[in-house]
């Protein structure tokens, strides 16, 4: 199995009970998986006319209280945008996955890191986040698949899993987990039919003097909330680290390489992997940088991430950057080389 | 990158239709049977028949960190083009399986570098199936290299190739055995 078909069985698993989506590459085998696998379990496969058409069935099929999902490369993600702030400001759950390809444009098919932005910052109008999750193995695109319908139920919010082409395409060995997760609340607000009960109204239009305000405050309690409970990262060698080096997704497992690689030469060097994009780990990178001398950011792009780490660092020391933008993916050895050349003299200022 | 433990990068590379990834995807089943981490990445987007098609495959007793591979242990290639193009990343002490069917002049690398030339196109029309040559040049290669048998990646065959191809096991499990047989005669 590639990335691809693993997550869409994984979301089977998670009790996906509706996937609709539109082709593109390098996401195509989710799509494929998916017109086979849902029709076999009995539930909702659609493949819609376009990316638009996709994100609304989405709308409306997690209005009903049902797990949905859609899935998308970066071109066809921007074409969802409107959809994403509906389903933000109506608080709609669903699960969003990007598989990465290069831009800005129709660009190509090879993987990038160039929508961090657009994810970690809403992406479509208004004053709203999503839960952004950014996993680095094959085996994490499986996991973050329950957690995301988790977390989207929980919060009743979108959660996009950004994955890239190399994530996407790749294998390697994985364990499908059946186990159950978290408890959570019943979908009371659910257009289910309203015999014997009060009319639900899903809506993302508030007109009333004051009402958008107050449901502005409303969803921004909630994304607190979130960025205090469920921040996730991961981090390596920072007790004696000179240089930490900041990187996600695939671009994290180069840099691993390129740590590992630095370690045995005798250079000090540590790594941080966020795996929760928003909400960001920003309290670990500002202790981090307590303590340590030089960050550097690694990214297959021209540089997003950097700017959540320089607001975490807040000019405690300096954040260097590395990246690749259009589909170019930094290699271990060059990695390795900036590692080398910031860690030979320039220390703290 | 290496490690002190068992950790070995792959490039296969040649045509696209010349079984490349099918290639790669095996090795990287038969390495995950045997119980070895494994990476497997394809190119992707233009494996059309006649076009190129290579594979990145890491086999390694620890995980894996990076999957992409940037200097080979080791590289099998099924044309001239991927040749010229791979070669020269190939790692000092690493290994050459190259079709010599199609590729006719030894090329130029370090001395450190062993070389196999398998006819791996003439070998698999004797064998009555010209499609399954990647199948003798990763025989070929699993005989030289030795951390998986070429028997156990036969073993693997039947759950790599589409069921609707399955009439093709046995002369594939039969051009695993002729690559192998292949380097063993030419050591």
């Amino acid at each position: 199995m590639c990335g691809n078909e693993a997550l869409a069985e994984a979301a089977i698993i998670a009790g996906c009970d509706a996937y609709f989506g539109y082709p593109i590459t390098p996401q195509n085998e989710i799509t494929a998986y998916m017109s086979k696998r849902m029709p076999e379990e009995d539930r909702v496969f659609v493949q819609s006319e376009s990316e638009l058409a996709a994100i609304n069935m989405v709308f409306g099929a997690s209005a009903t209280g049902k797990r949905t999902m859609t899935t998308s490369s970066s071109p066809g993600i921007s074409l969802m945008q409107e959809g994403i702030s509906y389903l933000a400001g109506a608080e709609l759950p669903a699960v969003i996955v990007n598989v990465m390809r290069g831009g800005p444009g129709l660009g190509n098919i090879a993987p990038s890191q160039g929508d961090y932005f657009q994810a970690t910052r809403g992406g479509g109008h208004g004053d709203y986040r999503t839960i952004v999750l950014g996993p680095s193995t094959v085996q994490e695109l499986v996991d973050c698949m329950p957690l995301a319908f988790d977390l989207a139920d929980q919060y009743q919010i979108p959660v996009v899993v950004l994955a890239d082409g190399i994530l996407g395409q790749m294998m390697e060995p994985i364990v499908l987990d059946k186990k159950p997760r978290r408890e959570l609340p019943p979908k009371d607000w659910a257009l289910t039919g309203a015999k014997d009960r009060e009319q639900n109204i899903v809506r993302s239009l508030w007109l009333p003097e004051g009402a958008l305000e107050e449901h502005n405050y409303k969803l921004q309690a909630k994304y607190e909330q979130i960025q205090k409970d469920e921040v996730l990262c991961e981090q390596y060698a920072l007790d004696d680290a000179e240089i930490v080096v900041v990187a996600y997704g695939v671009a994290a497992r180069i840099v691993r390489s390129a740590v590992n690689q630095a370690r045995k030469e005798g250079i000090k060097a540590g790594w941080i992997r966020p795996i929760t994009l928003w909400p960001f780990p920003t309290e670990q990178i500002a202790k981090a940088a307590d303590e340590l001398s030089i960050f550097l950011v690694v990214e297959m792009s021209m540089g997003q991430m950097v700017e959540d780490v320089k607001l975490a660092v807040a000019g405690k020391t300096p954040v260097l950057f590395y990246g690749r933008p259009g589909g170019g993916v930094p290699t271990v050895s060059q990695v390795l080389e900036r590692i080398k050349q910031l860690t030979i003299p320039p220390k703290k200022q | 990158m290496t490690t002190n433990g068992f950790y070995e990068e792959i490039i296969i590379a040649g045509f696209g239709g010349q079984g490349i990834l099918l290639t790669g995807r095996l090795l990287a089943q038969t390495a995950m049977k045997q119980g070895l981490e494994v990476t497997y990445m394809p190119s992707y987007g233009a494996e059309v028949r006649g076009g190129t098609a290579n594979c990145m495959v890491i086999i390694a007793d620890e995980p894996i960190a990076s999957p992409l591979v940037d200097r080979p242990d080791s590289l099998i290639v099924m044309n001239k083009a991927s040749l010229n193009k791979f070669a020269p990343r190939l790692k000092n002490g690493g290994l050459l399986i190259m079709n010599s069917s199609l590729i006719d002049t030894k090329p130029k690398l370090d001395d450190s570098i062993e070389i196999i030339a398998v006819p791996v196109d003439e070998i698999a029309v004797e064998l009555g199936e010209k499609r399954a040559a990647n199948m003798v040049a990763i025989g070929a290669y699993l005989q030289k290299r030795g951390s998986l048998s070429p028997d156990a990646a036969a073993a693997c065959l039947a759950e790599t190739i589409a069921k609707r191809h399955h009439k093709t096991l046995p002369v594939n499990t039969e051009a695993l055995h002729r690559g192998a047989e292949f380097t063993k005669d030419n050591e």
